[in-house]
């Protein structure tokens, strides 16, 4: 009788806390949710490792416009124009690389600089002449899309040189000995990022603990570790066993860890936040938010640039129609994500899931046959019951 | 008499706190019936009850209105019964005109097409009510706080009203303005109107009102009939906070030492009309461990000033020379303002101060990341103490340091904000309406932080429309009017007569003192 009453608060506390945290993992919970849906309809198909390794390779660029585009929502801003730029730079890419047949290093480099200038010139109305972003970007979105079939005159242009190519179609080379179907490599590396990701949450815990500040509890902390860890492990696992670890993965997962370093650790991050919480307030406590808002603009141009780089390796050709619609998929990303319309809030880790959610069911429909025209449709309400489920979440 | 309102042992509350315990309110007919206590006493609650924001059914006890027995079921229920509540802030579309707004929701029309002159006609009518003198045309954006009010005021008047319900109508409001409106109160009472004020503005409350009832923590903890008994401010000071403040202000020895800052023929253009100059070659200064005060009426000039000596934030064309600490300073941005050591809390803290959406501890740091954030990555335990000590020492109530601000009541948001000056630590500290919307007890203690800024030897200037306050905790007062100083008085020689002559006076001589006494006798006619 004495026990129970002892254990009650506690018992209490758990389950708040479980409550609370409800929230921040709600959307990954829908993401398992809707692969394991996708599992068993397709008959186990998604989960295979071909289809797994294609899945990666179908939404990198997605995945990496909706990192910039994370940035200018939390700022109170959005970029229609990003589709546009990344067809458009892909389109510069080819005119180098295959007419002038400039090196590819050189050309790279030369078409995020492009991305960056289009991203400095949209990103100057909108902040320092304070026109909305929506009509700038709109009418952005309106030129790139023009200057991409100027360019083009048209007509598709490739193929691309083949190293080129390796950014969106190749994978990291082997350097362990092969062992029948799994590469050893892929593995060590997914097995090395379980240990480090475990590794560093169980030391930054611990910081927290001898500073006295309360923590998650240590069965919630010990279980979130273990799922993460054989999530990675499992993952890797089936990539191994296909061809690897993409190197489109490996970018888009460096940039991951870096802007969620950025976004949640350093000073910037912390500014892009307070501007798009409250810009009068940010500017008046020292925060050029006018410069902020230029950079976000300058970082998705390049983000953009880079994503219309990967789409092109992938197609191994430039066309005029690349990257239409792309930024209504990186736009609901970060909305799905639980990124608000108002600025001020959102995360890099709700993006990356959001845009998975979409990849997923992108894929996940194609295998079951699903026509484009129901895809669109079914994309679109689970779009609304997303944001209606976080604003319902909030209001609570 | 018979009361015309009567709400019987009211009882609310929400997910087990008690908002309400059996509190008992009754109002006359053509009384008009104060209610005050601190933020969070349950003013609010009690009005949301009153007029159907809560349903009957969500609370206990019984509403009694004109002798029968009433259940609301919404805000219409109580509107058709002619009881109106003027919110704080205000619910005006601010691109419509007057009259639009007044007849927004039920346009007098002729077969669903709107009457323009029958708007026009009861437009004109109801702004003669209130004593607005504006055309029906005039866009709620041009006028100014005092007349929007009005016209809220005149909006509820279209409507059959019966009573009158204002929460805190003269917050935002300047001496003049206030009167107007009280003046208004007044007359609503010879036609019977019950009205119930909710004001943080005690001396206010002693002007107009019948009957005052304090409330605390959700108690009718009090109730003064004021026809039959003189007010006594301390009394309702003590009712409201259940201790005794023999002293609004807390006691202070200044120790003043040598100019920190000082400003010398400083001008500052208007933004939009950069031919009118809103500063006029001023010149000012304060004192190491000094309270300053600048007292004036509302579109003086005092808000721009700060703000142009912070960092430009407003204005254009700006002239003059700041030295702090003896040495010249250049200060073209905010950033550089704080680096220099000038701090400026904002008249205005949910738009300009806080972001409302953050938790606390980033609000107090937001002004200096650098000190938790070295190599430009925030250091979040230091940051974390940093906050909590800021917590501790400004006792700020908040469940912990990750709360909302926006969660907040007005008090402790307003120690967050100082919270976010003082970790600048800066030389000098403007402060911009300080207490403006906050309770008396948490009024208190702004009063005695300002108290420990000037003993740790900092300059700190206070900008209030509150005479008294400026009077009760300022080393001198500096007025100002249409963008100069026109008078300065030191603190034990300052009254609120002394304060209003200086400003009458520049009034007159700047020629349109006819204009103002025009304005001041249609509020006090």
């Amino acid at each position: 009788m004495t026990d129970k009453t002892v254990s009650l608060p506690d018992e209490r506390s758990h389950g708040s806390f479980i409550k609370n945290n409800l929230r921040n993992y709600g959307m990954l919970m829908s993401l398992i949710a809707i692969m394991l849906f996708f599992q068993v309809m397709t008959g186990g198909t998604l989960l295979q490792p071909l289809n797994l390794t294609n899945l990666v390779l179908q939404n990198s660029y997605i995945v990496i416009m909706a990192l910039g585009m994370l940035l200018v929502i939390v700022t109170g801003h959005i970029d229609l124009s990003v589709g546009s730029v990344a067809g458009f730079v892909g389109a510069v890419a080819a005119l180098l690389m295959v007419t002038y047949k400039v090196d590819y290093t050189l050309a790279f480099i030369a078409c995020l600089v492009v991305g960056a200038a289009i991203g400095a010139a949209q990103g100057y109305w909108v902040a320092y002449f304070k026109i909305p972003s929506f009509i700038v970007t709109l009418a952005g979105m309106l030129v790139f899309k023009g200057l991409a079939l100027a360019v083009l005159q048209g007509q598709s242009l490739g193929p691309f040189p083949s190293t080129f190519q390796k950014l969106s179609s190749g994978f990291i080379p082997e350097l362990l000995p092969e062992t029948g179907t799994l590469h050893p490599t892929s593995m060590l590396i997914g097995a090395v990022l379980a240990l480090g990701l475990v590794y560093a949450s169980a030391k930054g815990r611990a910081r927290e603990v001898s500073h006295g500040v309360e923590v998650e509890p240590y069965a919630f902390f010990l279980g979130k570790s273990v799922v993460l860890a054989c999530a990675v492990l499992y993952f890797t696992y089936l990539i191994a066993t296909y061809r690897g670890l993409p190197n489109v993965l490996v970018i888009m997962s460096a940039l991951i860890a870096l802007y969620g370093f950025v976004t949640r650790r350093t000073v910037i991050g912390r500014q892009i936040y307070a501007v798009g919480g409250n810009a009068k307030a940010a500017g008046l406590s020292g925060i050029k938010t006018e410069r902020l808002t230029f950079f976000t603009f300058v970082n998705m141009g390049v983000l953009a640039a880079l994503a219309g780089l990967v789409f092109a390796a992938r197609l191994n050709t430039a066309t005029p129609k690349a990257g239409l619609g792309f930024e209504l998929d990186v736009i609901a990303a970060c909305f799905i994500g639980g990124a608000s319309a108002y600025g001020g809030v959102g995360r890099v880790g709700g993006a990356v899931v959001g845009a998975m959610i979409m990849g997923v069911m992108n894929n996940g429909m194609s295998i079951l046959g699903i026509g484009i025209d129901y895809q669109q449709v079914i994309k679109g309400l689970v779009l609304l019951g997303a944001v209606c489920i976080d604003v319902y979440n909030q209001r609570r | 008499m018979t009361a015309m309102l009567e709400m019987r042992n009211v009882s609310k509350s929400f997910a087990g706190v008690q908002a309400l315990r059996d509190v008992n309110f009754s109002v006359e007919a053509g009384q008009i019936h104060a209610l005050v206590g601190e933020n969070g006493a349950g003013k609010s609650t009690l009005m949301k009850v009153l007029s159907g924001v809560y349903p009957a059914g969500s609370y206990e006890g019984t509403i009694v209105f004109e002798g029968e027995e009433r259940r609301f079921r919404d805000i219409n229920d109580s509107e058709a019964l002619g009881i109106i509540i003027i919110h704080q802030e205000l619910a005006l579309i601010p691109l419509m005109s007057i009259a639009e707004n007044i007849f927004l929701s039920h346009p007098p029309s002729k077969f669903g097409v709107i009457d323009r002159d029958e708007v026009y006609r009861r437009t004109r009518e109801l702004l003669a009510q209130v004593g607005l003198k504006e055309s029906p045309d005039t866009l709620i954006t041009d006028l100014g706080v005092g007349k929007q009010q009005l016209v809220e005021i005149a909006k509820a008047l279209s409507k059959r009203v019966r009573m009158l319900i204002l929460d805190e109508p003269t917050a935002s409001l300047n001496e003049a303005d206030s009167a107007a409106l009280l003046e208004r109160l007044m007359a609503f009472r010879e036609q019977g109107i019950g009205s119930i004020l909710i004001s943080h503005k005690l001396n206010e409350v002693a002007k107009v009102a019948d009957h005052i009832t304090v409330l605390r923590d959700g108690r009718t903890v009090d109730g003064i009939d004021c026809r039959a008994e003189p007010i006594q401010e301390d009394r309702i000071i003590r009712s409201m906070v259940n201790r005794d403040m023999a002293h609004r202000f807390p006691e202070r020895s200044a120790k003043i030492g040598e100019p920190v800052m000082t400003v010398e023929n400083w001008s500052v253009y208007h933004p939009i009309h950069p031919e009118r100059q809103v500063i006029k070659n001023v010149n000012f200064s304060v004192r190491r461990g000094e309270v300053v005060g600048i007292a004036g009426l509302m579109g003086a000039g005092r808000t721009e000033f700060a703000m142009s000596l912070f960092g430009r934030s407003w204005g254009t064309n700006i002239s003059g020379r700041i030295a702090l600490e003896g040495h010249q300073i250049v200060l073209p941005s905010v950033a550089a303002a704080i680096d220099a050591g000038l701090a400026y809390v904002t008249e205005d803290r949910k738009q300009l101060g806080l972001i409302l959406a953050d938790d606390v501890r980033k609000n107090i740091t937001l002004a200096s990341l650098d000190q938790v954030a070295p190599g430009r990555v925030i250091d979040d335990i230091a940051e974390l103490k940093i906050a909590s000590d800021y917590r501790n020492r400004m006792r700020i109530r908040c469940s912990d340091v990750y709360q909302e601000t926006g969660q907040l009541s007005g008090g402790n948001q307003q120690k967050v904000v100082l919270s976010k000056w003082l970790m600048t630590d800066p030389k000098v500290l403007i402060l911009d309406e300080p207490t403006r919307g906050i309770d008396v007890g948490a009024k208190y203690e702004i009063y005695c932080i300002i108290n420990e800024l000037a003993e740790a030897g900092r300059g700190v200037v206070v900008i209030s429309s509150e005479m008294p306050e400026l009077l009760g905790i300022c080393d001198r007062i500096c007025v100002m009017n249409d963008g100069a100083f026109v008078g300065e008085f030191p603190g034990a020689e300052a009254t609120q007569e002394k304060i209003m002559r200086a400003i009458m006076r520049n009034e007159r001589s700047n020629g349109n003192g006819a204009a103002k006494a025009a304005e001041m006798g249609g509020s006090q006619p």
